[in-house]
């Protein structure tokens, strides 16, 4: 084989060698549920400060946890940055989180973490009813998320069932309502021809372009697609906030640290990363959500998390049956 | 022929065990589930079935009128610049259907650049996403075809007053009817195996519900599997069908070094049928390429971040060349045992090694994450392991190239440089792989190209910090972050433009 040839395939060799060691090996492993735009820059900050390299896999919640629980005791991840408290309480049950220090977890109200310390709420997310304002008079606006499937909204309301946040909603209406009521209102949803969307920006955009009027979103969607369209026609609503209303779900997404991790250490100093005051204030200005460290204050659009009418359900309880909801929503023929 | 030497023999059949692991492995993962046959007949999986198939069916009607098309037109009438026509009509190759499907969303989806046309998400789209980008593997077949046939047919069957439609049905369709049965065959697994376009595009098929299995939250994904092994039985199926549709074809006659029959006058007819190939041509190519320099100038004057870029770049290029070297490695002993050494073993090696071609990406993603989280630890979320899918899914790419300049090889070279006294290794440098080094570069480049473009086993597979360009374009449409999606597709635009073009005299068929 002449020369010249020899180097080219030397030379594709090395590409391809160096491609290979892109995944680090002593790099501290976070399996992200959040998306890459959003958490880059916080992993920057945090490698510049510690000298700690981080590797992502970035992925769904809803795909990261099957594939935690998939993966074992072999499991590369450290951290588990979780969309979703009910996928923490799912990993914590069954014994995959260890518990963080108590003066780590202190820094958060009880009502956001888990009251064994195995996981804690880094950011809050309300369930809302996003609305297009040119659609839909606010006076018209179902009181309870359970009216959006009267007539009145037939084939209007759109959201993402196999989303995590979702899943979570429903969880938290076997909670308050019972598995019955529950698997009348997705029947119902379904019968009424509301539309299915891939997840919540999706739905979001979908309630923007007028394709629906009504979306069951989280709040923090509304205020990135204003970034995008500032002018575009679109309000949260937050249902169940009447004297007696049944109130909304707060999520978290959250964090824990695997058992199975050799680095506890570095993994529980990225957790307290996550909330120390720089970072909270990033998550609240870049994404609208609710800093769950105590003494950050939200934006001011937001109604304040201590005014919000939130449902009875602990978040711990959010995971106890994940899998009892996931069949729900496949016996309905949701997911 | 001499019996196979134990190396090759051994290393042959290495590669043939590497590829059916895998698939092996679903199979059994399947029978976990708790009631597999209850999950294959269930509501959602023949629904998930019915829009796969009905997909697919029209799939291949739009690309087999579109692409039969064209090459009549451009090999038999007097279209106006038809050699320029037929080159453009077949650029829309370069397009992976995920950009197609990113493009048509980005322009005519809600809220997209050119207003919104309704119903194209759905099936509409995902048809008119996937057409656009399979017609040119019909057109290329038919024009190869058509360019082929004798034309004394044509011209026997005019003489006999055979006019129009009657002409071509009596004898065009007849010439080009191997090519869209094995061009509609292609067609028709590219849609089983999409997953990309189905996606973006919102349409359900089995792709999409195994995708969405795989992430429902639960510890179970043997209904995962399960539906993984429906879609390989339905690429199975399709491939039987197709068999059965050639056998019963008469081959035409092809001769060489005939003059072309003579043109069909179009008449008046001649510039709009020029105008419709070009709007074809703008439809698979142009909008695609548009929306994509359009959102790639938006996203860079907000500052998208370039490096970001640079590293998806330099993954992709990496993990491609490298499953470029390793396939055409293990083509080499398959084809070795193939072509000079027949048995029963070289034939069942050979038969094992192009299976990868009925196996989706999506499948081959997912045999392989079960097998390593289980079985194979140590390469578990490593980029060894995508490379390992490239191989499985591209092999037979590969191995079609160096099969073929290896049969061109006379075997009395090799004997000559043998009874000279040179040591089998030292005839196989210095004697064949020059003959063949054209067929090796040209199989590497193929590989290169498709598993550059590979997405759904990647996104499986890519560990912790690792995203390839498709990765990229995929994470940005489906958060309908188009400025953070349109550079990587840009980039796989211009390289796959790059590769393809010096291998265009192989493509076109003639």
């Amino acid at each position: 084989m002449p020369k010249p040839k020899l180097l080219l395939v030397a030379a594709l060799l090395a590409t391809g060698l160096a491609a290979c060691s892109g995944g680090d090996d002593d790099a501290l492993v976070v399996y992200s549920g959040r998306n890459e735009n959003l958490v880059r820059p916080l992993l920057d900050r945090f490698e510049a400060e510690t000298g700690i390299d981080i590797d992502v896999k970035y992925g769904d919640t809803s795909e990261l946890l099957p594939t935690i629980l998939e993966e074992g005791d072999n499991s590369p991840a450290d951290v588990f940055f979780s969309q979703d408290a009910g996928a923490l309480g799912e990993l914590a049950d069954k014994g995959i989180l260890a518990p963080l220090p108590a003066d780590l977890t202190a820094l958060v109200d009880p009502r956001f973490r888990d009251p064994q310390s195995r996981w804690v709420g880094v950011t809050g997310r309300a369930r809302v009813i996003a609305y297009n304002t040119e659609l839909v008079a606010a006076d018209r606006l179902p009181a309870s998320v359970l009216d959006v499937v009267g007539p009145t909204w037939q084939g209007k309301v759109g959201y993402p069932p196999t989303n995590a946040s979702f899943v979570a909603f429903v969880t938290s209406l076997r909670e308050t309502i019972g598995d019955d009521r529950t698997r009348a209102f997705l029947e119902g949803l379904k019968a009424n021809g509301a539309k299915r969307f891939d997840n919540n920006v999706q739905t979001l955009d979908a309630v923007a372009s007028g394709e629906v009027e009504l979306g069951l979103v989280n709040h923090y969607y509304l205020y990135n697609e204003f970034k995008e369209r500032p002018d575009a026609p679109v309000a949260n609503h937050y249902p169940g906030q009447g004297p007696d209303g049944e109130g909304t779900l707060v999520n978290v997404a959250g964090a824990g640290v695997l058992a199975s991790s050799a680095r506890a250490a570095d993994a529980q100093r990225f957790v307290r990363f996550l909330l120390e005051e720089t970072s909270q204030e990033f998550f609240r200005d870049e994404t609208s959500e609710y800093p769950m460290r105590q003494g950050v204050t939200a934006r001011a659009e937001l109604p304040p998390l201590d005014g919000l009418r939130t449902i009875q359900v602990p978040l711990a309880q959010l995971g106890r049956d994940l899998e009892g909801t996931v069949t729900l929503l496949k016996e309905v023929g949701l997911s | 022929m001499r019996r196979s030497p134990p190396a090759l023999a051994a290393a042959g059949t290495a590669v043939a065990v590497v590829m059916v692991l895998p698939l092996a492995y679903l199979v059994l993962r399947a029978a976990e589930a708790d009631d597999p046959l209850g999950l294959v007949t269930s509501d959602r999986a023949r629904r998930l079935v019915a829009n796969t198939v009905g997909l697919g069916l029209a799939t291949t009607a739009f690309a087999l009128v579109v692409g039969v098309g064209v090459a009549w037109l451009v090999e038999r009438t007097d279209l106006p610049a038809r050699r320029a026509l037929g080159l453009v009509a077949t650029l829309p190759l370069v397009v992976p259907t995920y950009v197609g499907a990113l493009a048509l969303k980005a322009a005519f989806g809600p809220a997209g650049l050119a207003g919104e046309v309704p119903g194209l998400l759905g099936f509409r789209g995902a048809t008119l996403a996937l057409g656009l980008s399979t017609y040119p593997y019909v057109l290329l077949l038919a024009r190869a075809s058509l360019a082929g046939a004798d034309p004394s047919l044509e011209e026997a069957a005019r003489s006999l007053g055979d006019r129009g439609l009657a002409l071509a049905r009596r004898v065009v369709l007849p010439v080009v009817r191997p090519a869209m049965a094995a061009g509609g065959l292609l067609v028709f697994l590219y849609v089983l195996s999409d997953f990309g376009a189905v996606s973006i595009l919102q349409y359900d098929t089995v792709t999409r519900g195994i995708f969405l299995e795989y992430r429902s939250l639960t510890a179970d994904r043997a209904p995962a599997a399960v539906l993984g092994v429906v879609l390989v039985v339905l690429t199975l199926g399709a491939i039987t069908a197709e068999r059965a549709l050639r056998g019963r074809a008469a081959p035409p006659r092809a001769v060489a070094g005939r003059a072309a029959p003579r043109a069909v006058r179009l008449g008046r007819w001649r510039w709009p049928a020029a105008a419709a190939v070009v709007a074809v041509a703008a439809a698979g190519l142009g909008v695609p390429v548009a929306v994509v320099v359009y959102w790639a100038a938006v996203g860079s004057s907000r500052g998208a971040a370039g490096d970001v870029l640079v590293s998806a770049a330099t993954t992709s290029f990496g993990l491609s060349a490298a499953a470029a070297l390793v396939a055409v490695a293990a083509a080499i002993p398959v084809a070795v045992l193939a072509v000079r050494h027949r048995s029963r073993l070289s034939r069942t090696v050979e038969t094992l090694s192009v299976s990868g071609y009925a196996l989706p990406g999506l499948v081959v993603g997912l045999a392989l994450v079960f097998f390593a989280a289980r079985y194979l630890t140590p390469l578990y979320q490593t980029v060894t392991l995508v490379v390992v899918a490239y191989v499985i899914r591209f092999l037979p790419e590969a191995l079609g190239s160096v099969h073929s300049s290896l049969v061109q090889v006379d075997p009395a070279l090799e004997e000559a440089g043998r009874s000279l006294g040179r040591r089998p290794l030292r005839v196989a440098t210095s004697i064949t792989l020059p003959l063949v080094r054209r067929g090796l570069l040209a199989g590497g480049a193929l590989v290169f190209l498709t598993a550059m473009k590979e997405l759904p086993a990647t996104l499986l597979l890519r560990p912790p910090g690792v995203d390839t360009l498709a990765v990229r374009v995929w994470t940005g449409a489906a958060e309908g972050l188009y400025a953070q999606a349109a550079p990587p597709a840009l980039l796989i635009l211009a390289v796959s433009a790059l590769v393809l073009w010096p291998l265009r005299s192989g493509t076109i068929g003639r």
